[in-house]
């Protein structure tokens, strides 16, 4: 049996932002430009594939209640490696994205996937589940930071093409609600198609 | 499948977990502490080369205190001061390097670091005409503080808040730099 549908579950059927809607904090905040959302996702994604392989490996030996803090506790050791990383190796991603990137830890996408698949699955599954659903998550925070950076500032990927101010509201948090719901809306209205 | 929750299952997990999550921490930090001091050496020197005019000296490193707070500057000679001059932002404290000529004038401004919002205050590490406003700048002759304060600098758009903290961070630069050039004449 093939297992690729692992990987196309976690970005269509289980899309984190516009299926399950987790994960909303960054979603929102980040979002301000394509290359945050990308950097964002990206950052999301190095942590899931990890915490889930890993924690696809110890579930079978952890005591079902003290479950919930060994993975919280597995989940910020790869936040933190990934914050002295990104200190170290992209500071200018680092500065923008700032708090958001401890924040992790706390995001349910992460735990949600560590709790709901990675303790009952292979590691290889748990794995391919992560970059799934991370790519999944990613490529809808950049299409978010796309839609919100031209209209919000005229650019794209930092390439400015209208001149001007561009509609600011789409840079605050207004405009992270409305892209988000109406892309959910085509989104959703493209599954039921399907 | 789980092992069973006895105390004793749970304190040994849970020791194991935090013993080995440490350890990986660890060694991250040990790996990284290297070029994260680096990075931030290139960024201080590469800092101060924006803000001042060109030079060829070391820049000295150096420490004042001004109204209850602490500054670090770099005095380079012949060229001016680099200060460091943190102040509270919109969102946690905002650094800014202000390279003030030997002449009394602003050169030029850049951030050091800051946690303001992505997209709106965080702007005022790229807004090129928010940042020009400072280049140049004869504090003698300009008030330091946005128009909304009655000041002559014209705000980010919507982040009225950072550009008031940057102002802020320049005009207590320039505050440092009268106490330090004024110190040095004393001396004399």
């Amino acid at each position: 049996m093939s297992k690729w549908h692992f990987i196309t579950d976690g970005f269509v059927k289980n899309n984190p932002t516009f299926v399950l809607v987790l994960g909303m904090c960054p979603t929102l905040a980040t979002t301000t430009s394509a290359l945050n959302g990308l950097e964002m996702g990206l950052a999301t994604m190095f942590v899931l594939v990890l915490s889930n392989i890993v924690i696809s490996l110890v579930a079978p030996m952890v005591p079902d209640k003290v479950r919930i803090p060994v993975y919280i506790t597995v989940i910020a050791t790869f936040v933190t490696v990934l914050q002295l990383l990104m200190q170290a190796f992209t500071p200018a991603a680092y500065e923008t994205l700032g708090l958001f990137i401890p924040l992790i830890v706390v995001n349910c996408i992460v735990l949600g996937r560590a709790e709901g698949f990675a303790n009952k699955h292979s590691v290889g599954e748990s794995a391919l589940d992560g970059i799934g659903v991370g790519i999944g998550f990613t490529v809808s925070l950049t299409v978010i930071g796309i839609v919100r950076e031209i209209l919000g500032s005229g650019s794209l990927f930092g390439w400015k093409f209208i001149p001007g101010d561009g509609i600011l509201a789409f840079v605050m948090a207004p405009g992270a609600f409305l892209v988000l719901g109406y892309l959910m809306v085509l989104f959703n209205k493209y599954l039921a198609k399907k | 499948m789980a092992a069973a929750s006895t105390l004793k299952n749970m304190a040994l997990c849970l020791t194991a977990v935090c013993l080995v999550c440490s350890a990986v921490v660890g060694v991250a930090y040990a790996f990284t502490a290297a070029p994260i001091a680096e990075a931030a050496r290139a960024k201080t020197t590469a800092s101060i080369a924006r803000v001042l005019p060109e030079f060829t000296s070391e820049p000295e490193q150096g420490s004042v205190q001004v109204d209850g707070t602490d500054y670090s500057y770099y005095k380079v000679d012949g060229a001016g001061y680099a200060i460091v001059s943190p102040v509270s932002g919109f969102g946690g404290i905002l650094t800014l390097m202000v390279g003030i000529a030997s002449d009394g004038t602003v050169h030029n401004t850049a951030v050091l670091s800051h946690s303001e919002t992505p997209g709106l205050g965080a702007k005022c590490t790229t807004d090129e005409q928010f940042m020009s406003q400072f280049r140049g700048l004869d504090p003698s002759v300009k008030t330091l503080a946005v128009k909304k304060d009655g000041g002559d600098l014209d705000a980010i758009t919507a982040s009225t808040i950072t550009s008031r903290a940057y102002a802020l961070a320049v005009s207590n630069a320039v505050n440092v730099f009268k106490q330090l050039t004024q110190g040095g004449q004393d001396h004399e």
